[in-house]
Parts: structure tokens; C-alpha cells; sequence
């Protein structure tokens, strides 16, 4: 530890601030001359794109949320925009929705990593090869998976599904075509498709779990069970904090299960907040309803926000304690 | 004058590859201890581990891009009525060709590729000089940059889905980006992460190097490219696999920016539309040559990619 905290300082003085010496002398000659110009225009690309792609939607975010435009005439409509998306009747069943796609993908697909990584980084042998074959769904583009796994959930008794639950006995089932049993099935294929990157993620903590933690507490007499429960998972504890606000937030924008698999069918159980924006903006017959859509998105990210800031807050509470 | 700066002979390939894995956080043990791997319960345990992963692995990860390579080529009459039977009417080749020249997969293969090289080009180009200037030259507006970049990592991507759309189509100055790939190339260009990762990088570089540099007359050009990016293959590895992947898997952004013209929309793109008007054989033929470029990219760079993705926990964290 000491030597982390060591370490900037021993940076900073074995390292001078720039290597473009600063001299008192600023015309703009001398400045061209010490490669000034040249930083700019290396910097040039970058601060181009972010101010064209980033900074500046930003800000239309916000303008455009109060704006009711076809996209070549504006008129400034208040929070008209708001008002109407507030009181579409599908903004509620959508929110329930995406609440369920959350939960269910914590229930399905957040501890099982971590049980995976553990043990993946106990066993001696192979270890790559099952690093390797866990993230292998990662890397299939999630249109081929979500294509893929429509042939999968086929509800006819020839499905792929159905013919392996038959194995076992069990009836066939109406996957993505039951309003019941359609949400999670997009959890279990958006877990099949996410829980790869985590179990990496999990594995290179366990990496940089201290072994002499391990010995310490060995000395102390604890076995492998209250060796997991007393150091291993308390190191992994930062790691867990931040997968788990980082899961909530990319499972609170899902888009792609809900508008390939089911468009939001059958009879609305699969509509989620982001499919909503996106029928806002992009399906209306009459162009898009670009100021409900931003003024949405402005919501649900004020939303996602406000709750990891107050996440952070209370999960910062309980590592200090 | 020559400006060459003296580096210590460059190991072998083979032997740089040995380097690494010794520098990497590798821990000599884990939970469990010499003694406890003795013991008979936990090797036991070990087994039955093995026995999961294995299973589990292997018909989980792998099960599904198997029954997809098996059933691209089989009949529709196969795949709908015996999904789970090794070709109970023989294989289709046929298929695949059908798939490549009659619903024209080989073309919407090649927008892919080019999609995905450009992409890689303009966002490699964009985070290695953002990065070094941020890092190394440090002008006195790289604090704002720094800020300013970080600040986008906050931001969820949701927000900017409509008015980024918005600017695309009808950008303050400018003609129109829809139907052109600069409409996709630029947007993702601007990614905070994948500069961020560079920056951490450039930051430990040794300052010496530069300054001998500087003492022999190497500009800022001459030092980004003969010495920041030759220093920096290793983390230029990774960001190309972060970029080149997330350009192959994203559908969302091209499907909206190339919705208007559908000679130029990639693959991934196309195979909901090939889904629902092909036949079934076909369309997982399609699927499976989709899931190529990807998964051959995987097999030759898994140790970059498994890295990336452990280094992106890391950043994250």
C-alpha cells in the first residue's frame, strides 16, 4: 500500500510537467516555433469530433427536449414534450417492464460469474481454454445471437428448446410468443450473451487477490469456505459494487432483445423504456417525435444518475465501515 | 543530424511473448494452498469442478455456434422438425453459396469489412494522438480535454441517441452524413474509453526516451510516431480489438444512419430483413458467415482480446 501512495509523488518529480518548455516569451511566432501549433493540430481530430458528436448533442439534448421540430423548423413548446410523454399509457407498462428485465438479469446473470470465475481461477489445468470458450458468446454480433435464439425458442414441439426439455419429459413451451414466460426469455439469452465479458472481468480480479492474504488467514486456521468468505469476496467487493451499477445501467437502455425478438410483443409485455424512445423518434408515420424522444431519454439518464450517485454514496458507506 | 533514438535490441517474437506472461499478475496461489489440494475432499471438488466448467462450457458457449455451424447446412426440413439430428437428409452445401450470391451476403460482407477497417483507422488515429497529446506534450488546454473526456464517460448513451441522429442528419455545417459511412465512422469515433486506456498507457512510458528526443531535434510528429506508438503496441492491440469488435457487433447506430440506402448497409444490419424473407436454411447460413469475422478474429488475437477485457474491468474498477 505504501508504496501506491508513494508512487505519484516520485512521478511527479521524476517527470517534468511538459516537454513544450513554458517560457514567459508568448508571441505567437515563438509559440508556432516550439511546436504549439503542432500540439493543435494533433489535438485537433479529437477535440473536432468530441465537440461535433459528444458535447454538442449534449447540449441539444436538453434544447431539444423543450422543442417541437420536424428537424427543419423549431417551436420552442415549454414542457409539452414531458407532459405528453408522461401520460402515454404505454411510459408505465414500459418502465414495469424494463424494472423486470433488471431484476431478472441480476437474478439469472449476476452471481453466476462470479461463481464461475472463482472456480475457474482454482483449477489448474485448462484455464484458458475455459476463459476462451466463456467469452466465445461475447464476440457473436447480438443480431446473429437474438436470430440465432428465435430458431432456439421455435414454440413448436420441434423446437430446439422443446425437443431437449422433451428429453427430460417436460411439455413444450410457447417461449417468446406467451406474454408470461417472453421477458425472460430475452434475460436468458441477454445473459448467455453478457456473462462472458464478466466472468474475464471477475478473473482478472481474482488475479489481484494479494496470496498473502491467503496465507495469513490460513495461519489463523480458516478453511477454503471462510477463506472464500473472509478475504476473497471482501477483495472482490469493489469489483462486485461497480459490475452491479454498471449492469442495472446497460440493462435499464436494453434495446436490441425486446425490438428483434418481439417488438415489444406480445401485447406489450416486452416494451421497454429504450424501444419507447426509439418508436418515438424513428417509427411515427408522420416523421419522428424528436422532443418526446430526448425529453424521455433525458429522464430515464437524470434517472440512472440520480440512483448511481446515491448508489456510490451508500455503497462508499458500507467499504468504509 | 539524425534523430534515432537508441532502444535496447528488440527480443524475439516468441521471446517477448514469455516476457509478457512473466509480467503479468499471475498469483503463485489462490484460495486454495498446497495442503489443501492434498486433501481428498477438494481434489474431489476439483474434479467435480472440471466435470461443471467442462459441461457447462462447452454446451453453453460453444453448443449454440456448433448447432449453427451444423445447421447452416442442413435442409429447412431438417433443422424444423429434427433441430437436434446430424443431417438425417445429408448436407446442403448448397446453402452457403445460396446464401453468398443469391441474397447477395457477399456484398453486405464486404460493406462490413470496409465498415469495420475504417472504423478502426479513424478511431486508432483519434485516441492514439488524443492520448499523447494528453500524456505527453500536455499543452496547457489538455487539463480541458482531460475533463471534457472524462465527463462523456457519465453521460448514458441513451441521451445521445436522437440528437446525435439529429446532427448526423442535419449537421449545423456541412451536407448530410445519413447513407455515408463518415455518418458512422465519426460518431463512435468519439469514445472516451478508448482513450483513456491509451492515456494510462502513454503515462508510464519512460519521460527519458522523450527527452532524449527532444535533445536531438525530434519534433512532436517524429516523437508520436517513431517512438509513443512503436512503445505502445501492446495497448494499440487492444484498443484495435475494442474498436474492430464493437464496430462488428453494433446495429443499432448503422441501421439508423444507413437505413436510407441498402447497398451500403452491413451485414448485421441486413439479417433481420434476410430473416424474414429467406428461407430458414439460408438464413442461418447468413447467420453463420456473419459470426465469421468475429470468431476468426477471436481465434487468431484470444490472448489480446482476453486481456482487453480483463483491462477493461480494471479501468472500470
Amino acid at each position: 500500500m505504501t508504496v501506491l501512495e508513494e508512487r505519484p509523488e516520485l512521478q511527479q518529480r521524476l517527470r517534468p510537467r511538459r516537454v513544450t518548455p513554458r517560457k514567459r516569451d508568448r508571441s505567437p511566432i515563438t509559440w508556432v516555433r516550439r511546436g504549439g501549433l503542432t500540439t493543435l493540430l494533433l489535438a485537433l481530430p479529437m477535440i473536432l469530433v468530441f465537440a461535433a458528436y459528444s458535447w454538442w448533442p449534449i447540449l441539444q439534448a436538453i434544447w431539444m427536449s423543450f422543442q417541437k421540430t420536424n428537424l427543419i423548423t423549431y417551436q420552442f413548446v415549454g414542457i409539452d414534450n414531458f407532459i405528453a410523454v408522461l401520460n402515454d399509457p404505454v411510459l408505465g407498462i414500459a418502465v414495469v417492464n424494463t424494472l423486470y428485465f433488471a431484476v431478472l438479469a441480476l437474478i439469472f446473470g449476476f452471481p453466476l460469474p462470479i461463481l464461475m470465475a472463482v472456480l475457474m481461477s482454482e483449477v489448474r489445468k485448462l484455464k484458458g481454454f475455459y476463459s476462451a470458450l466463456a467469452y466465445l458468446p461475447v464476440i457473436v454480433p447480438p443480431v446473429v445471437a437474438v436470430l440465432l435464439w428465435t430458431v432456439f425458442y421455435k414454440a413448436s414441439p420441434t423446437g430446439v428448446f422443446n425437443t431437449i426439455l422433451g428429453w427430460v419429459g417436460i411439455p413444450p413451451q410457447p417461449w417468446i410468443q406467451d406474454a408470461t414466460q417472453a421477458m425472460p426469455s430475452l434475460v436468458l439469452e441477454a445473459t448467455w450473451a453478457a456473462a462472458g465479458g464478466s466472468i474475464i472481468i471477475y478473473l482478472a480480479a481474482l488475479l489481484a487477490v494479494p496470496p498473502e492474504l491467503y496465507d495469513a488467514a490460513e495461519v489463523d486456521g480458516a478453511g477454503i469456505w471462510r477463506k472464500i468468505w473472509h478475504v476473497t469476496l471482501p477483495q472482490l467487493r469493489g469489483v462486485i459494487f461497480v459490475m452491479l451499477i454498471l449492469q442495472v445501467i446497460a440493462t435499464a437502455q436494453v434495446f436490441l432483445e425486446p425490438y428483434l425478438f418481439t417488438s415489444g410483443g406480445p401485447n406489450n409485455s416486452t416494451v421497454t423504456v429504450l424501444l419507447l424512445i426509439f418508436r418515438y423518434a424513428f417509427e411515427g408515420s408522420l416523421g419522428g417525435k424528436y422532443g418526446q424522444a430526448t425529453a424521455l431519454s433525458l429522464m430515464l439518464a437524470i434517472f440512472l444518475a440520480l440512483a448511481s450517485f446515491v448508489y456510490f454514496k451508500v455503497t462508499q458507506k458500507w467499504s468504509t465501515n | 543530424m539524425t534523430t534515432t533514438v537508441r532502444l535496447p535490441p528488440r527480443p524475439s517474437f516468441r521471446a517477448r511473448r514469455k516476457l509478457d506472461e512473466s509480467n503479468e499478475p499471475e498469483a503463485d496461489r489462490g484460495i486454495l494452498s498446497v495442503h489443501d489440494r492434498r486433501k481428498r475432499s477438494v481434489r474431489n471438488g476439483q474434479i467435480l469442478s472440471h466435470i461443471f466448467l467442462f459441461g457447462g462450457l462447452v454446451i453453453v458457449g460453444l453448443g449454440p455456434l456448433l448447432w449453427l455451424a451444423k445447421s447452416a447446412v442442413s435442409t429447412t426440413q431438417d433443422t424444423l422438425t429434427q433441430p437436434m439430428a446430424l443431417w438425417p437428409s445429408g448436407i446442403d452445401w448448397a446453402n452457403l453459396s445460396q446464401a453468398w450470391f443469391d441474397v447477395e451476403v457477399g456484398k453486405f460482407f464486404f460493406n462490413t469489412v470496409a465498415i469495420a477497417l475504417g472504423q478502426w483507422v479513424i478511431s486508432l488515429l483519434i485516441a492514439a494522438t488524443a492520448a499523447y497529446v494528453m500524456s505527453v506534450l500536455r499543452p496547457s488546454y489538455a487539463r480541458f480535454m482531460e475533463a471534457a473526456v472524462l465527463a462523456t464517460l457519465f453521460v448514458p448513451a441513451v441521451v445521445l441517441l436522437v440528437p446525435l441522429f439529429v446532427t448526423v442528419a442535419r449537421p449545423p455545417i456541412g451536407p448530410s452524413l445519413l447513407n455515408n459511412y463518415l455518418g458512422i465512422w465519426l460518431p463512435t469515433a468519439a469514445n472516451a474509453f478508448n482513450i483513456l486506456i491509451i492515456k494510462r498507457f502513454f503515462d508510464n512510458l519512460p519521460f527519458e526516451v522523450f527527452e532524449a528526443a527532444r535533445t536531438d531535434g525530434a519534433g512532436p510528429i517524429r516523437m508520436f510516431w517513431s517512438i509513443a506508438l512503436p512503445m505502445s503496441k501492446p495497448i494499440l492491440g487492444v484498443a484495435s480489438v475494442f474498436i474492430v469488435i464493437a464496430s462488428l457487433k453494433d446495429y443499432l447506430w448503422p441501421s439508423l444512419v444507413l437505413r436510407g440506402d441498402v447497398n451500403l448497409q452491413p451485414l448485421g444490419v441486413r439479417l433481420p430483413d434476410i430473416e424474414s424473407q429467406t428461407e430458414l436454411d439460408v438464413t442461418l447460413a447468413s447467420l453463420a458467415i456473419s459470426t465469421l469475422i468475429p470468431l476468426v478474429l477471436f481465434l487468431i488475437f484470444q490472448r489480446v482480446f482476453l486481456r482487453g477485457a480483463g483491462l477493461g474491468g480494471a479501468v472500470k474498477g
